[in-house]
């Protein structure tokens, strides 16, 4: 089982990357997406697959024997929570990227660092002067 | 003398009531300032309460819910954790009180007192665990916040660096989680000092490297190391100038001090395959911020390319791996925080009163305020590594580190950088300093001089933190003998596996 789920886990990074290596801003929160659940199939992959019997500790017993290992469940829930928040918020800033900046493509967002040739066109006119040279 | 699970969960406590608080009072602007103030505060003094309790060489070790070690979250606090946790309380105050001179003032209803406190809380807890995924937690507290900051203006440009320093992060720590994943898989266990007794036990010990690189790269991009820096010149100088100073403080550095925590305490076997590579990004590193910095124009992009640079010099400590090379990264990192934080503070007032961040657009002001210039001079020459300052002997003692081990490229490129460094400094002194004054920056000059609160509030705390600089500059005895300690105790793993394990014959029977 455990070459299947370890593929899986290859397929998904690999995807992840595809993904986050494009220009469009949604697909790169798509790839965040697919990476983060890779990462908790990393984590439940680490936490081995040899049983499928529920954690649970029968009563008047106090170890746990032959279960499913639970400390990977546990592990992944918060994952899984901190990335959906992450996520969330990270949908929310790209919208409203979008939406100031009209735009959808990482590229042409060069509002914190304007090309050279750009800046005389953002900044305004009065300090625009030709060439200011540097002083020594 | 309080117990070792109060001094070490106070400092987390107070930036968490600060939110909850916070979050309480979020229509009272000035409520909320108040209790912002208050909480740091409290870290500061909770800080320096433990500080007073480790100095001596002791380790505090606490178990959450009184599990045993392996099996619960243990917070440690070594020589280098509290110094940490102290040097985050003097920047939460110092610069929480530069925050009140209403810098932030659209924003400042938008939850900047909260997600401060976040920050705090975020950076506290990732000097502190003993816990490897209870780390990634901690991470991800600390980078949540610093996304709220950062997008907190959301004016056009704060949103593209928004889109650039979220996406970059995110994938930074998914890493960190697969990292953490995959050293689960060959451990069984997510216990620090648990890890470290397992480790060297390993049969596959090329795994161990494999995963010592993943954690590199991982924690390399929060501490914007050459080449995984780029979300760092894209973000840092959108946002306004306390946001930044406290950015340029504390998150590069919490990366810095989870590579210098793994690569003592877990990663410690094979520093003949790392070292090399760690060393060629150091160098890398150096290089690119200080040419990076030479060729911008906008204060907060310069000072923002000197904290890549500068994080190579605290890697020497993890090249080099002798206790006079991690103690003088530690002097370093601690140096390096109040200054370059300093400097931005001052940047700050450098566009209040003399109209903008942009070099080219400002001047004269050592002619309107002469001890403005002694004040910017102080943390620029110490950034430099100008004796008597304090980067004098952070510099000193981690070059002298690797020439004594015979790194004679590493210790080149480290005296190089730190001549290009002195020349960005004195571009912004020329530029911003001596320049006569272009005409559109007197209105903001006598605004500044009308407003006496808002220059008392952006001063005083650029005082004390010159201060701080000038006292390890000439007080250096105590704070070199304790870096070197420190040091000598990181490399020395016994001491924290043994304070989280308590003694021996416990150890027999929880791992038979």
């Amino acid at each position: 089982m455990e070459p299947v789920f370890a593929l899986a886990f290859g397929v998904m990074v690999a995807v992840a990357a595809y993904l986050l290596m494009s220009r469009n801003v949604l697909r790169i929160v798509l790839g965040l997406l697919v990476l983060g659940n890779a990462a908790n199939l990393s984590i439940f992959l680490a936490g081995r697959l040899d049983s499928r019997i529920p954690p649970l500790v029968p009563a008047g017993e106090t170890m746990l024997v032959g279960g499913a290992n639970p400390l990977p469940q546990a592990l992944i829930l918060t994952a899984i929570v901190i990335s959906f928040a992450l996520v969330a918020f990270t949908v929310v800033l790209f919208e409203s990227a979008h939406r100031r900046l009209g735009t959808l493509d990482a590229e042409a967002m060069r509002e914190a660092e304007p090309r050279p040739a750009e800046k005389s066109v953002t900044e305004p006119r009065r300090s625009a002067p030709a060439k200011v040279t540097e002083h020594a | 003398m309080m117990n070792a699970d109060l001094l070490l969960t106070l400092p987390i406590l107070f930036p968490a009531l600060g939110i909850a608080l916070c979050a309480l009072f979020w229509s009272n602007k000035n409520a909320q300032r108040a209790i912002n103030l208050a909480a740091s505060i409290g870290l500061l003094g909770s800080a320096i309460a433990l500080m007073a309790a480790v100095h001596d060489g002791t380790v505090l070790v606490t178990r959450f819910g009184n599990w045993d070690a392996p099996f619960g979250i243990v917070f440690v606090a070594d020589m280098f954790a509290a110094a940490m946790v102290l040097i985050t309380g003097v920047m939460a105050v110092a610069v929480g009180v530069y925050g009140l001179a209403g810098n932030i003032e659209p924003k400042e209803n938008a939850f900047y007192h909260l997600l401060y406190q976040g920050l705090l809380l975020g950076v506290t807890g990732a000097f502190l665990t003993g816990d490897i995924f209870n780390l990634y937690v901690w991470f991800e507290i600390m980078l949540i916040s610093s996304f709220g900051l950062l997008a907190l203006g959301g004016t056009r440009d704060q949103l593209d660096a928004g889109v650039k320093y979220v996406t970059l992060n995110l994938i930074a720590t998914t890493f960190f989680l697969i990292s953490v994943a995959f050293l689960y898989g060959l451990t069984g266990t997510l216990n620090m000092a648990d890890i470290a007794r397992v480790l060297p036990t390993v049969e596959n010990q090329g795994l161990v490297t494999t995963i010592a690189v993943m954690f590199l790269m991982a924690f390399g991009a929060k501490a914007a190391v050459f080449p995984l820096f780029y979300w760092l010149p894209a973000a840092y100088h959108t946002a306004s100038a306390p946001i930044v100073a406290i950015f340029a403080a504390l998150l590069t550095k919490v990366g810095v001090y989870a590579i210098i925590r793994t690569f003592t305490l877990l990663f410690d076997g094979d520093a003949g395959y790392t070292g090399p590579i760690v060393a060629g990004i150091a160098i890398f590193t150096m290089v690119t911020g200080v040419l990076g910095a030479a060729s911008h124009f906008d204060i907060r992009r310069i000072l923002s390319f000197h904290i890549i640079s500068q994080i190579g010099y605290m890697l020497f400590g993890i090249v080099v791996a002798t206790p006079l090379a991690v103690g003088g990264s530690i002097l370093y990192v601690i140096h390096h925080i109040v200054v370059k934080a300093n400097l931005f503070l001052l940047a700050g007032v450098v566009n209040r009163a003399g109209g903008s961040f942009d070099l080219k657009k400002t001047g004269g002001l050592y002619r309107t305020m002469p001890m403005l210039g002694v004040l910017f001079l102080i943390p620029a020459l110490s950034l430099a590594g100008l004796p008597p300052l304090s980067g004098f002997w952070s510099k000193f003692t981690v070059i002298k580190a690797s020439l004594d081990a015979e790194h004679y490229i590493l210790a080149g490129a480290g005296l190089m950088v730190g001549t290009l460094t002195l020349y960005s400094m004195v571009k912004i002194w020329n530029e911003a300093f001596w320049k006569a004054a272009p005409e559109n920056a007197t209105a903001a000059m006598q605004s500044w001089q009308a407003d006496r609160r808002t220059r008392l509030i952006m001063l005083s705390p650029i005082v004390a933190l010159a201060c701080v600089t000038l006292t390890i500059g000439f007080f250096a005895e105590p704070f070199v003998d304790f870096s070197m300690r420190a040091g000598a105790q990181l490399l020395d793993q016994s001491v924290y596996i043994d304070a989280v394990f308590g003694p021996a014959e416990q150890l027999a029977e929880v791992n038979p």
